[in-house]
This record gives structure tokens, sequence and C-alpha cells, in this order.
């Protein structure tokens, strides 16, 4: 059943059915939603010695799977993401430098808290705004809590960072190992976490009124939909995934600097996402992994060719496969099934 | 003359020549996106390659500074065209997302060749005698080369305003920023005078980069790194407005040397402060329509 069959109902309850039935149907789960999370686990037992840099891969898949919620579900579309992610990380950092607190799964809980809560307040102001203005206020207010932090380095260690960063053991018993597999199985239970969350809420009747205030807001306000509620509420639950992301970093890290703030994380990670694909939740797990792959790869050939290579390939993506990798494999098969057909 | 004037007139004049900086690089891109709506963060590459061709006229062929200011304008005016009519022009009905996309990708292939190669080290350009040391105004002694941006940005400022408000041309521009549908509809060619205005304000962004070597240095990044300015005086002046690109530029660029001079270790705090500021206030800008 398709969504134009709801409407096609002629009884008010009727249709109010066959929406939640087609709402369940979408949130089934299928079998090839296993794939991505057995890659990760055999990932795990074939290359034991790349774990620190597979931690990078799902610290990031996080960070853009939080940005997909905002810009792949809601159509927000923002330049300053990135600040989210840096309170995360200052939240953990700050925590276990300053005050001690080096207890890691509480330490994300605390980020959440930190970064929904900045997420919320801004979102309030900022999502009233659209266009280039919304783009500059975001943009400017990554910057200005960079600045922040820059201005009160004596706290936050400024652009030489808080180094050095020890955590406790995992649950008290499984601690940091040299190779970082402990902290490698850590994020990737902490993203299958986050992961089935934002799968809830993407399917939920919320997820679809989203979905509706991207494809057209005057219809939303139209139907009475609270437009800005919604918007701040998915930009606070998004600021608070991008804060635990950015916690999971500083702890698989052990180290944190105010770069995490740079304008070139918040468009690494939307490059990321447009690669993958926008809008369909497993996007952020392909566009992050495949970038993190080829960067890891061409940059040590040659930094300047991996920057041409990257341009050229976000070009290419808006002129010829604007649905990203995943769009392309869709639009493969459906050529393939359509050839078969007659 | 006592210390406090004499900070303040030092902030003055420096955040003057700064926005005449700014406003010669922005001008071009407040129009681009006042009247086609179009994000253009490859504008910014536009600036670096004109002051890359500076670098190359003056070191490698031997022209003067001010002679290679002006092939550095028209030779990127004249390439932006190819830009436009091949790529842009392509992407117009597109969203804001997929223009961001595509021109960020032109800045990052920008960057990349400009380091490949220049090298990643900030370059300089050699001035004439003219140019340098310091010029004495009556009461005091400011760097010549200061002087010569706000002479040169005045003159251009005048230049612009006589174009945009006095000519037919600029009657044109200012009929499409306003509505684009009813000027096409009276018989205006909106896509051929886009053409022109990209031209010339990617011209004019070229002029900006060979004139902020000496200003602000020139490396690879700079085509992102100032970029962010660029918008912001975009932003705060409201699209596709003479007027607010102007009085954005001299608001930011004297608040931003305020900052620096007083305040060293805040940086760019209050251009981003101001910014919001203004624009939490005034969503569309100084001049720019609701």
């Amino acid at each position: 059943m398709a969504a134009s069959d709801i409407m096609s109902a002629t009884d008010p309850g009727q249709v109010r059915e066959r929406a939640a039935e087609y709402l369940l149907k979408r949130h089934r789960f299928r079998l090839a939603e296993c794939l991505p999370w057995l890659l990760a686990i055999a990932v795990f037992f074939v290359f034991p010695d790349r774990m620190t840099f597979g931690s990078q891969v799902l610290v990031l898949v996080m960070f853009a799977l939080s940005l997909d919620l905002i810009l792949g579900y809601a159509g927000i579309v923002t330049l300053g993401h990135a600040a989210f992610f840096g309170i995360g990380a200052y939240t953990v950092g700050l925590a276990a430098a300053r005050l001690q607190w080096t207890e890691p799964i509480s330490g994300l809980f605390a980020a959440a808290i930190v970064a929904g809560f900045v997420g919320f307040i801004t979102g309030w102001f900022l999502l009233r705004y659209r266009g280039l203005t919304l783009l500059m206020l975001t943009l400017a207010t990554a910057i200005l809590l960079q600045e922040t932090g820059n201005l009160r380095s004596d706290i936050s260690g400024g652009y030489d960072g808080l180094p050095g960063l020890a955590f406790k053991p995992l649950l008290g018993v499984f601690d940091y190992d040299l190779y970082g597999h402990t902290y490698y199985l850590y994020a990737l239970a902490a993203l299958a976490v986050v992961f089935y969350f934002v799968r809830r809420i993407v399917y939920s009747p919320f997820g679809q009124a989203l979905t509706g205030i991207r494809e057209n807001v005057r219809r939303m306000h139209a139907i009475g939909s609270p437009v800005h509620r919604r918007l701040v509420t998915v930009y606070t639950i998004a600021a608070a995934i991008a804060g635990v992301a950015g916690a999971l970093f500083t702890q698989t890290n052990a180290y944190v600097t105010l770069t995490v703030f740079d304008f070139d994380n918040s468009a690494k990670v939307m490059v990321m996402l447009i690669l993958g694909g926008t809008g369909r939740l497993y996007g952020a797990f392909v566009g992050a992994a495949v970038y993190m792959v080829l960067e890891d790869y061409f940059s040590k050939l040659s930094p300047t060719f991996w920057q041409f290579g990257i341009g050229l390939v976000l070009v290419l993506t808006v002129l010829f496969a604007r649905r990203g990798v995943l769009g392309l494999f869709e639009s493969a098969g459906q050529y393939l099934t359509e050839r078969k057909k007659p | 003359m006592p210390q406090v004037v004499n900070i303040a007139v030092s902030i003055l004049f420096d955040g003057l020549a700064y926005a005449m900086f700014l406003f010669i690089t922005s001008v071009g891109l407040s129009v681009t996106m006042g009247l086609m709506g179009f994000v253009n963060l490859a504008h910014g590459a536009f600036a670096m390659a004109g002051g890359y061709i500076v670098v190359t006229l003056t070191r490698t062929l031997g022209f003067g500074f001010v002679t290679s200011l002006v092939v550095a304008a028209v030779a990127v005016g004249a390439a932006s065209v190819v830009f436009e009519r091949g790529l842009y022009r392509r992407l117009y009905k597109s969203t804001d997302l997929e223009q961001v996309l595509l021109t960020i990708g032109l800045a990052f292939m920008a960057i990349a060749t400009a380091t490949y190669f220049y090298g990643p080290i900030p370059r300089s350009v050699p001035l004439p005698d003219w140019l340098q040391g310091d010029v004495n105004l009556g009461f005091r002694y400011f760097p010549t080369y200061r002087a010569f941006l706000i002479v040169l940005g005045a003159a251009l400022i005048a230049v612009l305003w006589y174009a945009f408000e006095r000519t037919n041309i600029g009657a044109k521009v200012r009929a499409a920023v306003d509505n684009r549908r009813m000027a096409e509809s009276v018989g205006i060619n909106v896509d051929r005078l886009f053409t022109l205005t990209f031209a010339v304000g990617s011209g004019l962004a070229a002029l900006g980069g060979g004139l902020a070597i000496q200003l602000l240095g020139l490396s690879p990044s700079f085509a992102v790194l100032y970029l962010v300015l660029f918008l912001i005086v975009v932003a705060v002046g409201g699209l596709g407005s003479l007027k607010g690109t102007l009085l954005a530029a001299l608001v930011l660029g004297v608040f931003d040397t305020a900052g620096k001079y007083l305040l060293a270790d805040a940086g760019g705090f209050f251009v981003y402060a101001v910014t919001v500021v203004v624009l939490l206030i005034k969503p569309a800008g100084f001049y720019g329509r609701e």
C-alpha cells in the first residue's frame, strides 16, 4: 500500500485506519536492515588492528544520523551542526579534566542533556528563520561557541585542547585497551541504541509531520500542525544525539580541541550525509563509512588530491545523483526490475 | 593627541579600509543572491583566483600591481561566465541545499588546485613604491596602502551607485531583484542580465582578492575562510541591496577591527555577535525585503 492509497478512502475513520496501517508497515523490521550491523561486527573480527579508526567511523555515523533527522526529515538546512557535537565533546572533556567525573556512560547522558538544552534554546530562537538567514545564524552560533571557548582558554584549554583525558573502565569492568577494542564495541552499542530511537521517531506520526513540514510548510500550517513546536522538538533531539556523538568522540580519542566547532566539521558531516543519501536512515551509515574509508586511503596518497576529489564528487552528486549512493542503488534496482517485467 | 582619540582614529581608519575590502568582494555575491536567490559558496574561490592571478602576474611575469589587479578582475569575470552558463544555470530552480553542495564542491576543487600550484604557504605581492610606507594627512601618519584601499573603495562605490541608480541596466537589475516575474513579463531579459551582473560581481570579487593579499595574506584556505565573512555581510545587509551591503560592510568592518584592537583574545567574537543580534531583529538584513 502506498501513501496515496490512504487518501482514496472515503470514510474519515477508514483514513485513520489506513494511515496507521501504512505507518506500521513501514516500521516493520526488514531483514536487509541487519546488514550494516553484521558488517560492523565483522569489521571487529577482520580488522582488529584498525579499531580506533572504526570507532571514529561509528561516531561520525551517529553524528550524520542526527543531522539526517533535521536535514533529511525536517528539511532544516544548517551550517552549524558541529556546535552540538562540540558541546557534547566538551561536556565530557571538561567533566573529566576539571571535575574528575570520568564515568563514561553517565558522561554520554550528561552530554545529551547539555547539548539538547542548548539545541532547545537556540532552536527556539533560530527556527523562525529560513534560507540564508538561518544558514548564517546556525553558522554564527557554532563560531560564537568556539570563540567563547577560546576566550576562556584557562578553562577549555583553547586550541591546544584538553589532552590526556582518562576515563574509568566501562561498567566498572572493561578497561580501555591500546587497540581500542573495548571502545569500538561501546560505540557500536551506543549507536545501536540511538539508531533504534531515531527509527522509532522517523516512523512515528511525529516523523510523518516532519516530512510534511519539509515537503510543504504552508499546508502543514493550514491543517493546524504546530510547525514551530515540532521543529524545535526535532532540533533538540538531533542536538542531543550530536552531543552523544561528540562525547563518544572525546572518550575514544581521550582528547578534544576547539577544532570540533569548526565550519569544516559541520560541512564534512553534511557531505557525508548527502553522499549516503538524506532522509533514509541508512544513508548516514553508507555516507560516513564511504567518506572515511576514501579519506583514509586518498589523503595518505595526497591530501590535495583528496580535497579535489571530494569537491568533484560533490559536484557530480548534485548534477547526477541527487539521492546519494543509496539512491543510485535504488534507481539501479528499479531499472532492473522494470526490465525484467515485460 | 590623547591616547584614546589616537586609538579611536586608528580603529576607524583600519576599520574603514577593511570595510572597503569587504564591500568590494561581497557586493557581487549580494546581487547574485538577490537576483537569482542562488547561494554561491564558490564566491570566495573567485576572490582567491583573483589573488593568485595577481601573484603570478607580478611575481612571475613582472607586471605592475595595478595592471595585474585589472587583468585579474577581467579574467575572472570572463571565466565566471563559463561557470554560470555551464553549471549554475542548471540549479536555479533547485533547493538551497543542492546549490550549497555544488558550490562548496567547486570551492574545495579550487582550494585543491591552488594548493597544487602555489603550495599551502601564504603568498605576498610586491607593491609599487607609491603604495608603501605612510602618508601624512596633516594631523598624523596613516599606512598608504590602507588609504589607497579607502580611496579606491569610495571611487568604486560612486561608480556602482551611478550604474545602479542612474543607468538603464541598473534600473533593470533593481526591477528584477524587486520582482523577478514582473520584470520578465515587461520584457526584461533577466537571464542575460544575470550573466552580466554575475560576471561583474565575480570580477569585483577577484579585485577584492588581489587587494586582500597585502591586507590579510593569501593562502588556499582563503576561499572558505573569508567566505563566511562575505556571506555575513550579504545576510546582514539584505540580499541585492547596494546600500545594505555597504552599511553592513562598514558596521562589520569597524566592529571587527575594534574587537581585534581592544580585545585581541576575543578574535572574531564581535562580528558574529553583531551578526546574530542584527539577524534576530531584522531577519532579512538592514535593507532586505521581508
